[in-house]
């Protein structure tokens, strides 16, 4: 086993232990903390997928974590006011209907998206991914019909077959799965021919056309996949807070997405899980001194960007390792 | 509609598209001089609008606040060159990005810390407390016509610096060759905190502006942050031109749609639907111009980084 | 007369002001080894961009295999055959020797879409690549990532990688640059051979190497090609003597 794995399991096991160590303490405060913890793991290895394998850096990830949370609060309301949706069709509150739903939409968007984005490179593609991530927050906000800038709430936690969602351990659990289940999916997409053409992409893209491989639609596939993963994240998050609003869809979003990578390790398998643990550890025990603990972060991640670069993994398991 | 209502909403428009230019022309120049993206120039924008607001309130001049807004922006834009953006003119986008974004979060809560949550608001000077008389019979403030002299101004000055001045030149020799320009003796990184200064006070200067238009509050610098970069995209990298035909073009689509849209769908819709779906498709027009200039020319309009 | 793979007529791209190919027109047979040199400027480096692919020249034509493939993609002139290396490597550099040219493999197997097998125990792949580092002679450091290999492995890398794409032309950009004569000398041995399997269209300043390998030697002066023929008749042309090679031979 290489140190990468172990360090990897630790961090797995870790977040797993969390919510057992606060049921037994009878902390459910922790439970939720840590429930938060997986999700934004969750949207942050989406997001590693086009990021840390592809080099992408979307700054509009939020765009597809809040079209999941609102696939999730729209479905969930139109089954809650009995009222169809579209076309005669009606509402859910079946979890897995509205993942299925957020990540095929959001995979569309992401579709879109790329084919304008991904024709250019470097600071365009920042800003154009940053742009439309806007435009469907100014969407979000203008459109009345859901909430409008106030939001969605959802008043039942929705359901999942065979499990009581309200019960936050098995609402963690559930997250907890979906995350393992999108960390094998990087795993091995990293792994495979694809991340080969991908990963090669990122480090020389001339060397990729050389060899007959035009990167475009590699890296466009790559893109879809990660806004359909960051979406289901959103529509768990949704979940979580059973709230859903544009601030899910704003930059700062999109901003901390980006951020939980860096502090974790771009482009590493936990990275994104790292890192999440790390930032909502910050927002917690900063949060708890002063209510001004962005400051605080802000100043870390200053640190870690110019002076600490690798993020937690590539310091507790050296550089990355590619056969 | 009336012919001095649609007058109105166009200079409403050019004065927004005016305030975009300001913000636009420091990031395209930084960019372009430096191969920097900088996030935290909507910070800067908020610094001069804070300090103008929070000195004109103690001298009771809005004069002496917007010297104050010039001179705190460029103030700030100096510091955090020379303590954190200096490092970063070698680094890839995602460090710059990550930098930049910590930095905002820096400023944002330091002045959360400082100001408190509360909005301050800035009185329109007495000068230009005014209106004028539009033909149609509406009026329009003379203070939001100045806001747009000054932009003209501000453009013009930027024509002439770069295209007449020895920083200009300067300017204009880093931009193709970094190491030529060390070659011929000129301190380079005195001119990229110079540089860098110049379009922190621009910034300041607009959020100045525009802090006697709508409430002066923490995180007022992003969404225009987030706009003139959709302006920097449409007009190209590096290019001041494109920097001013894309901030007009924005300013203009976004005000007109605004205006237009909804009484458009007003003429096949009834009006609180029409309010509605205006309203919401209005918000997207600009992104929506965006991606079609993009799908024709993916470099912008004027790039300089073809 | 052998059978043409690549046939250039016509090339013509200006820089504003300068002409950096001026109406070249050259072609590259089977079983040949075609050098191309000229002094520094001449503008080599802009017509080996223009025919893999990277530079669109303003007028003239080329043609690969029959074919004119003046309007496609670098990455389609690869899939078609056109092996190229480049004067400064271009490598993935986190990648190892092996892996990189494992996606020169992949590639020619056009099979980038799948998601699912881990690469590295996939015969299909390490099998190839592994036999294309073996020619090169760099079976031993296949492991080893491209950044830390040295300049010469490198560039025994980057054929390596044209190999492995079973590629029907070599456009090779000074190969020879920065080889100790050790390298130098068991890399010409290897282009010798080479050419059996498919032509080389060769750039290289190193005229040892080039006098011999080549069948035949065109000489670019100034965007213009000023004299085509074998290696006896370049080095007696006096138009040739002048321009280049300078001092008396």
């Amino acid at each position: 086993m290489s140190r990468e794995t172990a360090v990897s399991l630790a961090f797995l096991a870790l977040l797993l232990a969390l919510p057992f160590a606060a049921q037994a303490l009878d902390e459910p405060f922790y439970i939720t903390l840590a429930t938060r913890m997986a999700i934004l793991a969750l949207a942050a290895t989406g997001l590693n997928i086009a990021l840390g394998l592809g080099g992408l850096v979307s700054f509009g990830h939020a765009a597809f974590f809040g079209i999941g949370g609102y696939a999730a609060g729209i479905l969930a309301t139109h089954a809650f006011n009995n009222e169809p949706l579209l076309l005669g069709l009606p509402g859910t509150n079946q979890m897995i209907v509205m993942w299925i739903v957020g990540a095929a939409v959001a995979g569309l968007v992401a579709l879109a998206i790329g084919l304008i984005s991904l024709r250019t490179s470097g600071v365009y593609f920042i800003m154009i991914t940053l742009a439309f991530a806007q435009m469907i927050y100014y969407f979000a906000i203008s459109w009345p019909a859901y909430g409008g800038e106030d939001g969605l709430s959802i008043y039942v936690r929705n359901a999942f077959p065979g499990v009581n969602t309200l019960k936050p351990m098995s609402f963690f659990l559930i997250c907890y799965a979906l995350l393992l289940a999108a960390l094998a999916l990087f795993w091995r997409l990293r792994d495979s021919r694809f991340g080969a053409a991908l990963q090669a992409g990122r480090q020389n893209p001339v060397r990729l056309a050389a060899v007959g491989i035009a990167p475009f639609r590699i890296r466009l596939v790559a893109f879809v996949a990660s806004g359909m993963v960051t979406a289901v994240a959103g529509a768990l998050f949704a979940d979580l807070n059973r709230f859903v609003s544009p601030s899910m869809l704003s930059w700062h979003m999109s901003g901390e997405l980006i951020v939980l990578i860096i502090l974790g390790g771009v482009g590493r398998l936990a990275g994104a899980v790292a890192g999440a643990m790390l930032y909502v550890l910050f927002e917690f025990v900063l949060g708890g001194m002063t209510e001004h603990w962005q400051l605080f972060l802000g100043l870390i991640l200053l640190a870690v960007v110019l002076f600490a670069r690798g993020g937690l993994i590539g310091l507790l398991a050296g550089r990355p390792r590619h056969g | 509609m009336s012919l001095a209502l649609f007058i109105e909403q166009l200079l409403n428009g050019l004065q927004f598209g005016v305030m975009l230019f300001l913000m636009a022309a420091g990031l395209t120049l930084i960019f372009g001089v430096m191969g920097l993206i900088n996030l935290a120039h909507g910070s800067l924008f908020m610094v001069g609008a804070f300090a103008c607001a929070s000195v004109a309130a103690a001298t009771g001049s809005f004069w002496l606040g917007l010297a104050a807004s010039l001179a705190a922006a460029a103030a700030a834009g100096a510091v955090i060159e020379i303590l954190v953006i200096r490092r970063l003119y070698d680094r890839d986008h995602l460090d710059q990005v990550l930098a930049t974004f910590a930095l905002i979060l820096i400023f944002s809560e330091g002045t959360r810390w400082v100001f408190g949550s509360f909005p301050l608001y800035l009185d329109i000077p007495a000068l230009l407390s005014g209106a004028v008389h539009l033909p149609g019979g509406a009026q329009y403030p003379v203070y939001r016509l100045a806001v747009i002299g000054v932009g003209i101004l501000v453009a013009v000055g930027l024509y002439l610096l770069i295209g007449r001045t020895r920083l200009g030149m300067r300017i204009r020799a880093g931009e193709s060759d970094r190491e030529m320009i060390g070659a011929l003796g000129v301190d380079i990184r005195t001119l990229y905190t110079l540089v860098f200064a110049l379009g922190a006070a621009l910034a300041g200067l607009a959020g100045a502006m525009v802090g006697a238009l709508q409430s002066v509050q923490v995180g007022m610098g992003e969404p225009v942050l987030i706009l003139a970069f959709v302006v920097i995209v449409i007009g190209g990298i590096g290019s001041i031109k494109g920097a001013l035909v894309g901030s007009i073009l924005v300013g203009v689509t976004d005000t007109l749609g605004r205006f237009l849209l909804p009484a458009a769908f007003g003429l096949v819709m009834e009006p609180s639907a029409a309010a509605g779906v205006g309203a919401a498709l209005a918000s997207m027009l600009i992104y929506v111009v965006m991606a079609l200039i993009l799908a024709v020319r993916p470099q912008g309009l004027f790039s300089a980084h073809a | 007369m052998a059978e043409q793979v690549l046939a250039l007529d016509g090339l013509e791209k200006r820089f504003g002001a300068l002409k950096a190919t001026d109406g070249v027109s050259l072609t590259l047979e089977d079983g040949e080894i075609h050098a191309l040199i000229g002094p520094n400027g001449a503008g080599k480096s802009t017509l080996i961009h223009q025919i893999a692919g990277t530079l669109k020249p303003d007028a003239g034509s080329i043609r690969f295999l029959g074919r004119d493939i003046g309007h496609l993609g670098v990455a389609e002139r690869a899939r078609l055959g056109l092996g190229r290396t480049f004067q400064v490597s271009s490598l993935a550099p986190e990648f190892s020797a092996l892996r990189n040219v494992m996606l020169a493999v992949q590639a020619r197997q056009g099979s980038s879409f799948r998601f699912w097998r881990p690469v590295m125990r996939d015969a299909a792949l390490t099998e190839p690549a592994m036999a294309a580092l073996e020619r090169v002679g760099l079976a031993g450091r296949a492991r080893v990532p491209a950044a830390e290999l040295s300049h010469g492995e490198r560039r025994q890398l980057e054929i390596a990688i044209a190999l492995a794409l079973g590629s029907r032309a070599f456009l090779l950009d000074e190969p020879m640059a920065g080889m100790g004569p050790e390298g130098s000398k068991a890399l010409t041995g290897f282009l010798d051979g080479l050419r059996a399997e498919a032509p080389i269209l060769l750039v290289e300043h190193d005229m040892d190497a080039v006098f011999a390998l080549a069948d035949r030697i065109s000489v670019l002066v100034y965007g213009r090609i000023i004299a085509t023929g074998s290696v006896e008749a370049i080095r007696n042309d006096p138009a040739v003597r002048e321009a280049y090679l300078g001092e008396p031979a």
